[in-house]
């Protein structure tokens, strides 16, 4: 069962072309992630999606429902986490939760158990001011809040951003249990290690998408061998891997770089280049490709 | 930006051409039944001033009351019977100039400039006659007869006060959910516009009600203003004056995204005005032609006006049913407005 569904949505700001020709269809239960850096045109997309912008064209529906025409229903079904923390901040935890649980003419008690396990980590802190609480705190009440009237389609916008690895690894643990449940949930974020939890994701950049997949065959797609490639004098590589005629393309990625070579290349040549040019401690090693990779490859294609 | 640099130029402009405490044009009224070289010849001093406009001549003296209750005229003279005759067999003659007390300020200027005019025909007729003749003014100020500065301040204060404190705090406690992101999630829940609208509104709503009680608590038992008129009345005026403000917060409030510009949109936009132009401080009549249109379209002159006529004239309520349709009128259009303007969405 389709539990969204959009086609050709066309959305600009002025002259900036936000989104372009964006179709997507999520199926009911699974999680779909929408990959893409800051300025992709997540937040839009999500804006339209929940009622919230209207589209300049194309159009969207949820659970059958349309975003236009049907907005009064969508909203008494989806639920919504802003990219920006968009609770009262002058409210403690528990009032906001209250507040939240009115707003949508249900009680804190009836849906417990969809954010027991979440909420159960704040509540030592439910008198105090939602303002003074720490940013993974701040994620899960949020998370709280947007659950409260168990929506039959989530959307979270960039939900995981400023929280530390520990709540974010939590923060994952939670959206798998609430898709045992049954919801919907339609998550972006600029990190792709956490792409690989999607059932399926969505590659974004400027407003377009550029593959839609599950994680796994989107990595499968990749094209060439990728080499890992360290060596003694980290910052003076890249301008050399730029040089060597071996290299096709080449990406830092923290302590090493992602390297993919020539038709021909091997990489025992590269190996030589380097050590002409006096690096130490060079090591070149096969790894597996991994998400960031292939949005590298798609979004340099794109260019 | 604009704003910043236009301010300074419209202000000085207005202060200095246009908004003056000074009195022009002020509407008068006569009586005469004399009706003698004597009075014909200070009647034409006083048409030719540029500080009157004489609006009627009445026939009775019965018709003072009801002109002053409408607002019609501001300074009313009566001669003397038998007013030259008396001057020159006598030596005395007598006038008497009656202004409405409400404006103070006012009406000591306009009696003030008014017994100039007397004064200085009075010595002509010495010149000429060289015998000492004596025009008597007796000056009465009607409604204030202590000219208390209190009576025309309090209206206004109510005015700004209700205008503030509705306006600019409901359009800033909307546009405060903007920019914290509440109104995002608010709009994607089922709540309907109109109870956000109301739960802002109300809180305001009661606090300008306690304002409004505090300050007629404070005129009536501390600063000695009585409630003249209907009290019934003042209260249902003050509650249309409240929607109106209330009403104008929430139509800024879907202007604007950011408080910083709702503060200063109903700072520049609203108080400038009603300081200006509602005729609290600067007499409406005196300004050129074009304000006085802009002053016609200041929520708060409608409201000062019925204040001090139900409140420090004591009049009845027929007496002011031009300003109190007025004021049902901006009601009415700006709740549509602020209704129809505000968004369901994201902008």
């Amino acid at each position: 069962m389709i539990a969204l569904s959009a086609h050709k949505i066309n959305k600009s700001y002025g002259t900036t072309q936000a989104l372009t020709n964006l179709s997507l269809e999520v199926e009911k239960g699974e999680i779909y992630g929408i990959i893409g850096p800051d300025g992709a045109g997540k937040t839009t997309l999500f804006r339209i999606l929940t009622t919230l912008l209207l589209a300049d064209s194309g159009t969207a529906t949820i659970n059958g429902l349309d975003v236009v025409k049907d907005y009064k229903q969508i909203r008494q079904v989806i639920g919504y986490m802003p990219g920006r923390f968009s609770l009262y901040q002058d409210l403690t935890v528990e009032e906001n939760l209250h507040f939240f649980a009115t707003v949508f003419h249900t009680t804190i008690e009836e849906n417990y158990h969809l954010i027991e396990d979440i909420y159960k980590q704040i509540e030592p802190f439910k008198t105090r001011r939602t303002a003074k609480l720490s940013g993974g705190m701040k994620q899960k009440l949020a998370l709280s809040c947007a659950l409260i009237h168990k929506p039959t389609v989530l959307f979270l916008d960039v939900p995981t951003t400023g929280v530390d690895p520990v709540s974010r690894k939590e923060f994952w643990e939670m959206l798998m249990k609430l898709k045992v449940e049954g919801i919907t949930i339609i998550v972006s974020t600029p990190y792709m290690d956490e792409a690989t939890r999607c059932d399926r994701i969505a590659l974004i950049l400027d407003g377009q998408f550029l593959k839609v997949d599950t994680p796994k065959n989107i990595i499968a797609d990749y094209p060439y061998t990728l080499w890992s490639v360290q060596a003694s004098r980290m910052h003076r590589l890249l301008r050399d891997l730029a040089d060597s005629p071996f290299i096709r393309s080449s990406f830092s990625f923290g302590e090493t770089f992602h390297v993919t070579l020539n038709h021909q290349a091997t990489p025992g040549q590269l190996r030589e280049f380097l050590m002409e040019r006096s690096y130490s401690d060079i090591a070149i090693q096969e790894i597996q490709p991994t998400v960031e990779d292939c949005f590298m490859l798609l979004s340099k294609r794109q260019a | 930006m604009m704003i910043l640099l236009a301010m300074p130029v419209i202000q000085i402009l207005l202060f200095g051409f246009a908004i003056t405490t000074e009195v022009k044009d002020v509407r008068v009224a006569l009586f005469d039944p004399s009706k003698d070289t004597s009075t014909q010849l200070i009647k034409e001093r006083i048409r030719s001033s540029e500080y009157f406009i004489i609006a009627e001549e009445l026939t009775s003296i019965d018709q003072i009351n009801d002109l002053f209750k409408y607002g019609k005229i501001n300074l009313m003279i009566v001669f003397s019977e038998n007013f030259a005759e008396n001057l020159l067999h006598r030596g005395e003659a007598k006038v008497q100039l009656i202004a409405d007390g409400t404006d103070p300020n006012q009406a000591s200027l306009l009696t003030g400039y008014a017994s100039g005019i007397l004064n200085s025909y009075q010595q002509e007729l010495m010149e000429q006659y060289r015998i000492p003749f004596q025009i008597v003014p007796e000056i009465k100020m009607l409604y204030n007869p202590q000219l208390k500065s209190a009576y025309n301040f309090v209206p206004g204060v109510m005015g700004l006060i209700l205008m503030l404190i509705c306006a600019m705090m409901t359009s800033i406690a909307i546009v405060r959910e903007k920019e914290t992101g509440t109104m995002e999630i608010l709009l994607s829940s089922p709540i309907k516009p109109i109870s956000i609208i109301l739960a802002k509104v109300v809180p305001y709503f009661t606090l300008s009600m306690v304002n409004l009680i505090t300050i007629l608590l404070l005129s009536v038992f501390v600063l000695d203003v009585p409630v003249a008129g209907s009290l019934f009345w003042l209260t249902v005026v003050s509650l249309l004056f409240i929607l109106v403000a209330l009403a104008l917060g929430i139509f800024i409030s879907t202007m604007v995204n950011t408080q910083m510009a709702a503060m200063l949109a109903s700072g520049m936009g609203l108080m400038l005005p009603t300081m200006l132009l509602s005729g609290m401080i600067f007499p409406i009549e005196s300004m050129p032609l074009l304000l006085q249109w802009f002053s016609a379209m200041v929520p708060a002159r409608w409201y000062i006006a019925i204040v001090k006529k139900i409140m420090i004239q004591g009049v009845e309520v027929q007496f002011v049913t031009k300003e109190l349709v007025v004021i049902i009128a901006m009601a009415a259009a700006l709740i549509m407005l602020a209704l129809r303007k505000f968004k369901i969405r994201l902008n």
